[in-house]
């Protein structure tokens, strides 16, 4: 009994230990940003306090632009592929039609081939419809959610028949269905879809890269990519720890009020 | 009788034209952005079409044996198995040797869950800004640290022996807690009877996981290795910020490879051909994710 109680204490600091291992370029990051810029690197800051990084780069760097534009593809995209998938996956999990293991194929086949694989096709496809270097670029390929789709199908699938029956004796049409009765019950699928769909495209960064090219239409790692690789920033590790913090921090303030949210659809993406 | 079947008939081919209608809207992103460029890519992958050129021109395999003959080709091909063994090993290794921490009841778990999952919500770009100046040449936190000890500076970026696992050893400190996720609730599948039959035969610590833990993870380990081989192709930004490939194409991986052929050299033929061997990995790699379809992992 003993001896397990000193296990227990030992793991337990074993485990603190790592955790303060994998907090270390977090803390030394925020620790640079908000100090003087020095050409010896050291793990704790050693000058006062100053936000004189954050304003060089705000001014250096458009980002109020990049945020808006990355806010503006994050939401938009979101908010069509709220609507396509819930369509979507209300017929596939309550209609019986012809071609139904076609469309489960298709779906397969876009869980298994991420978008990055297929960059030089979409950019040929895009430049055809001459839509290279605008917002709507970064958004199009992904406004038909193939996980989204089958989140939504698996939920709407445990939807009670009664309810639906209900809906219909009222005189209910399919639309209605859907979005009265169907939709609210699939809360926690949204809710879990919202979380990989804004994050997965507040970090994409070769898909935009590859699209724009006016500073007015990238988004906030492109910016971000673009100012750590100019000469200004080299060696000006304060400044581009500033604006790493300026990217991360509404996605990291999200992940630690929400965080058993985010770790469960993180991980439901991946079970699929 | 024949009326009826009539109207049921009509009623069907209502129901379909319905059902249609309301996929058509994800189906024509779909369609157009992920089946037709698969093809597309396959047919590209046949043909000589550089940019200027007013369309792809036929020439069977040229592509792929261009490609054979090119001593970077099989540099790039070789990084590429050997960046996925350094990340997709040792982030397993850590992820497992994360749940089994968080595994316990503990005041700490919060920050604990907080203090390892935290990498995989930033994005690659973020952290490969920051960890460029952690591995920076002499003046970076690593070489600090080593030359305040009295070492010899690593330069780990500078060297082809060592930028592979540099980059690595981020990527593991990024992945490791999104795997540790899948280990925790394969951990917390196994049934405390079994547990506890094993600790009344006397079975403890190492030799209780080794004989018992381990062998019944067998499928989580199927499936996050299927995952964890996904991922390590399709994401390339860090090399993009942190080396473009240097020391001399020592970091150059396939993605990287593919994008410099299409986008640096506007060469859409090899690029095509580079593309149709990720594609052929990535379904090879994910073909163990089908066997766990009806096992559904929750984490609670």
């Amino acid at each position: 009994m003993k001896r397990e109680k000193i296990a227990h204490i030992f793991i337990t600091a074993f485990s603190a230990i790592i955790a303060v291992v994998f907090l270390i370029p977090l803390v030394w990051m925020i620790g640079v940003a908000f100090s003087e810029p020095s050409f010896q690197m050291t793990f704790l800051p050693k000058t006062k306090f100053t936000l004189d990084n954050f304003k060089y780069v705000w001014k250096a760097v458009p980002f109020a632009r990049y945020y808006a534009n990355t806010l503006t593809v994050v939401l938009v995209t979101f908010v069509i592929q709220f609507f396509t998938s819930t369509l979507a996956g209300y017929a596939l999990a309550v209609m019986d039609f012809k071609g139904k293991g076609l469309v489960f194929v298709i779906i397969f086949m876009q869980l298994i081939i991420p978008n990055d694989a297929l960059i030089i096709p979409n950019f040929l496809t895009l430049s055809k419809l001459g839509v290279i270097d605008t917002k709507l670029a970064i958004i199009l390929p992904f406004l038909g959610s193939a996980l989204a789709i089958f989140l939504l199908r698996q939920h709407f699938k445990s939807v009670p028949k009664a309810l639906f029956e209900a809906a219909m004796l009222d005189g209910a049409n399919t639309w209605q269905v859907i979005w009265k009765v169907y939709s609210p019950c699939a809360k926690p699928a949204y809710m879990s879809f919202a979380v990989i769909s804004v994050s997965y495209h507040w970090n994409n960064y070769l898909w935009p890269l590859i699209v724009t090219n006016a500073p007015s239409n990238r988004t906030l790692t492109v910016g971000l990519a673009i100012f750590a690789k100019s000469k200004e920033a080299n060696m000006q590790w304060a400044n581009v720890c500033a604006a790493t913090f300026i990217i991360i921090l509404p996605l990291l303030i999200a992940f630690f009020i929400m965080q058993k949210q985010f770790i469960e659809s993180f991980v439901g993406a991946g079970v699929k | 009788m024949s009326n009826r079947k009539k109207s049921s008939l009509g009623r069907s081919i209502k129901n379909n034209i319905k059902a249609w209608a309301l996929l058509a809207p994800s189906l024509i992103f779909m369609l157009g952005f992920t089946v037709y460029p698969i093809f597309k890519t396959f047919y590209l992958s046949l043909t000589k079409y550089k940019m200027g050129m007013k369309a792809p021109e036929f020439t069977g395999f040229d592509n792929f044996i261009k490609l054979a003959q090119t001593p970077l080709f099989w540099k790039v091909i070789g990084n590429t198995a050997f960046w996925a063994l350094l990340t997709a090993i040792p982030s397993m290794i850590v992820g497992l040797g994360l749940a089994i921490l968080i595994n316990r009841k503990t005041k700490l778990l919060s920050f604990l869950r907080v203090s390892y999952f935290y990498p995989v919500v930033l994005p690659m770009i973020a952290v490969a800004s920051i960890w460029s100046f952690i591995y920076m040449a002499n003046n970076g936190l690593v070489d600090q640290t080593l030359i305040k000890l009295g070492l010899e500076p690593l330069l780990a970026l500078s060297k082809k022996d060592t930028v592979l696992p540099a980059l690595a050893g981020m990527y593991v400190w990024k992945e490791a807690g999104y795997l540790m996720v899948f280990f925790l609730s394969g951990l917390q599948a196994i049934s405390p009877e079994v547990m506890e039959a094993a600790k009344i035969d006397g079975s403890r610590g190492l030799h209780l996981f080794r004989h018992i833990t381990f062998p019944l993870l067998g499928p989580t380990f199927l499936f996050v290795s299927s995952v964890e081989f996904t991922n390590c192709f399709k994401l390339v930004d860090h090399v993009m910020i942190m080396t473009e490939g240097a020391p001399n194409n020592a970091s150059t991986l396939l993605l990287y490879y593919i994008y410099q052929q299409g986008f640096t050299n506007f060469n859409y033929g090899t690029s095509s051909a580079l593309s149709v061997i990720m594609l052929v990995t990535l379904l090879i790699v994910s073909i163990p994710r089908f066997f766990r379809q009806d096992k559904k992992v929750h984490y609670n």
